[in-house]
């Protein structure tokens, strides 16, 4: 049996090509329908993901599968083919199989480490499975990927490090504050980049959030969509006594805080530690702030700098996930290839079957009448014959096809039982 | 006979460390898990050791300052335990189980007594003395410790770089928090162990307090830990403050465990316990 992977992913095909591919996948069951009337096909599972449009296929003859993986890629009529010939990547077996655990561990990522990925595979899968699409091999494989996804994630720190500004900053509260949870935000104005950390504090719990706009009415709009209460820019220094956590982004050229305001308010707030964000360009914190004690400024820079430094982590940590990844596709490698000799041992043990019952036969006519009893023993004795005969054989094949040349030695037992009597090279030829 | 269970003890020690500082480097949760089984190991070593010198001497160790150094072992082995149980700060293994497995070394290594103890020693209200002053100096070991760890952890968050410790240590509010735990429980145990000190001297000597080396650098111990006791309760001071006054203290009580024996002159110096 192989496996053979094809498709486009961010790295080889621009958003507007993958677009158009996943036009091409319309509705799993029609599309399971007919890559299962393919002859070539055994089993199939596709995945489309913002990255990445790629389908696998089990398949007894994988050229045919290839040929027909492609012609389903080149159906789009918009579709150039040499800038499809350009984007479309073939993997076959091992190649195929590292892939699929590159793709589910999310090495193959855009951004490397993000957890997305895993779920879509699991979706798509779960969608093939419902469409009978997936068998033997692909259930084991799909199984086998999640595993390995949840060992990298497990037993490397691809995930642990934010790469996004606002995570990064909600995460370098956590080590401040431990727990956000109970904890109360003061956003100082708004943009995308204050919305997102702002989600990402509701996500940690926080349990109030004020806001503070230069006008009052907008304070009050924004207030209203983030479900905090809204409060006037004016009120800044006042409102210093809440908040555990401030993000300002205002931009508005001078400082909004000094540092003497924020050590006058330290000593109010008896000193509980402050945690403030400054995503604004110009600056609206003073940035001696810092200095003070339990008070924690970052800035933009301070914060893609964080992100630069956990990026760099995320590739050191994907190396390892590598190794385990190389591992886990030699083991399923493995098993693939014992797959192979069961279609031998199967027929082995069919000869012997045929020849016990014939010669039984020849045997019970020249003895007469038997009891039951006795037929059968004497049933029982050519059985255990050939399966004591039979047994290192077997044995020989299922521990021999890892072997370097597995097919030659598959070879050699057809032929020393003679398991193929219509092939053309009989023994007599070779000798 | 002496030290039968000693030598187990400090492997117990030694094998609770590398767990801990394998902890620290791999941070695997199994790692940390068994740190605690051989640290329980060690204090159940530690406590029979306690029971044998009692024992045999029929007094709490105590008498020299490796005897000393047994006792606070397994003080600080236990301080440990309990504040793990209640707020588990898991790195604080990487460094407390080494100190012990020194406290332990050190009690193997110094001579122990020639001759007889003081008589004075078998006294139970000295127990109560000595028990006391060893479980405050352990809890407030601890706290020193937890400061040097929001020490390191507070440079990073405001130096802006993260290097091996960031991810490894716990945030500021948990090292803060025990600081804090550790200074309300040793704090009180410091105070009852002077107090009863004293009130044993007017007892024996008439007098509640001699001005020795020992009592006026523990005074001065004492009253850095009131002073952040007070300001931490009145004014909210913590964090960075909080961390280096703990660790003054720390220092003044170190000086004051081991500059008890160097001090000849005073009546708690070691040597004045040993009768010829």
């Amino acid at each position: 049996m192989n496996l053979v992977l094809v498709g486009v992913n961010h790295k080889t095909a621009a958003v507007d090509l993958r677009e158009k591919l996943v036009s091409l996948f319309p509705e799993p069951q029609a599309v399971y329908r007919r890559f299962l009337e393919a002859p070539e096909v055994q089993e199939a599972v596709y995945y489309l993901t913002c990255n990445r449009v790629e389908v696998l296929v089990a398949t007894e003859s994988p050229e045919p599968a290839v040929s027909c993986c492609q012609a389903w890629f080149a159906a789009h009529p918009e579709v150039p083919p040499e800038r499809l010939r350009e984007s479309l990547y073939v993997r076959r077996d091992r190649e195929a199989v590292r892939h699929l655990f590159r793709v589910a561990a999310s090495l193959d990522a855009l951004v490397v480490g993000e957890p997305q990925i895993l779920g879509q595979v699991k979706e798509a899968y779960r969608q093939a499975a419902r469409c009978r699409a997936t068998g033997p091999i692909l259930n084991r494989l799909l199984h086998k990927t999640f595993s390995v996804a949840k060992r990298v994630r497990r037993e490397t720190g691809i995930g642990d490090h934010a790469v996004s500004v606002s995570y990064a900053a909600v995460m370098l509260g956590r080590k401040i504050f431990g727990d956000l949870a109970g904890k109360t935000a003061l956003l100082v104005g708004a943009g995308e980049m204050a919305e997102l950390a702002v989600e990402h504090l509701k996500g940690q719990g926080v349990a109030r959030l004020i806001v503070a706009n230069r006008t009052l009415e907008r304070a009050v709009t924004l207030a209203r969509r983030f479900g905090g209460e809204a409060v006037s820019l004016e009120e800044l220094e006042a409102q210093l006594l809440a908040p555990d956590i401030i993000i300002s982004s205002t931009g508005a050229g001078d400082y909004l805080l000094t540092a003497e305001q924020v050590r006058a308010a330290m000593r109010r707030r008896k000193h509980r530690p402050l945690f403030l964000i400054d995503i604004a360009v110009p600056r609206d914190l003073d940035p001696r702030i810092n200095d003070l004690d339990n008070v924690f400024l970052y800035n933009i820079d301070d914060l893609k700098e964080v992100v630069e430094q956990n990026r760099e982590r995320r590739r050191a940590e994907a190396a390892r996930a590598e190794g385990l990844v190389a591992e886990e596709t030699a083991k399923f490698i493995d098993w693939l290839q014992t797959l192979a000799v069961y279609p031998t041992i199967i027929s082995l043990r069919e000869k012997a079957g045929r020849i016990c019952e014939a010669e039984l036969k020849k045997t019970l006519a020249h003895l007469g009448p038997l009891t039951p009893e006795q037929e059968q023993s004497l049933k029982i004795l050519t059985q255990s014959v050939t399966q004591k005969l039979l047994h290192d054989p077997i044995i020989f094949l299922k521990r021999n096809h890892r072997r370097k040349r597995p097919h030659q030695e598959l070879d050699l037992v057809r032929r020393l039982f003679n398991l193929d009597p219509d092939r053309q090279d009989e023994p007599g030829r070779q000798g | 006979m002496s030290g039968l269970f000693l030598y187990p003890a400090l492997l117990a020690c030694l094998a609770a460390g590398a767990l801990w500082l394998g902890f620290l480097l791999a941070q695997r949760e199994w790692l940390c898990r068994a740190g605690v089984w051989v640290m329980g190991l060690s204090l159940v070593l530690l406590t029979l050791e306690l029971a044998a010198v009692l024992f045999r001497a029929g007094r709490l160790p105590g008498a020299n300052l490796g005897e000393a150094l047994l006792l606070f072992a397994w003080a600080l082995v236990a301080a440990f335990l309990f504040f793990y149980w209640r707020y588990p700060i898991k790195v604080l293994g990487a460094l407390a189980a080494p100190l012990a497995a020194v406290a332990v070394s050190g009690s193997l290594i110094l001579p122990s007594q020639t001759g007889t103890a003081s008589p004075l020693l078998e006294s139970f209200w000295l127990s109560i003395h000595i028990v006391l002053a060893v479980l405050g100096n352990a809890a407030l070991t601890l706290a020193g410790l937890g400061s040097i760890l929001y020490l390191i952890q507070e440079r990073q968050l405001k130096g802006k770089r993260f290097g091996f410790f960031y991810h490894r240590l716990p945030s500021l509010e948990q090292l803060d928090a025990l600081n804090y735990r550790c200074l309300t429980l040793g704090f009180p145990l410091l105070t009852g162990g002077i107090i009863s000190g004293s009130l044993y001297a007017q007892y024996t000597l008439g007098r509640l307090w001699s001005w020795d080396p020992k009592e006026v650098l523990t005074l001065a111990a004492w009253l850095v830990y009131a002073v952040l006791l007070h300001e931490r309760l009145a004014v909210g001071w913590r964090g960075r403050r909080a961390a280096l006054l703990t660790l003054s203290g720390l220092v003044l009580l170190v000086v004051t465990f081991i500059g008890a024996h160097l001090w000849a002159a005073g009546y708690h110096s070691f040597s004045s316990f040993a009768q010829p």
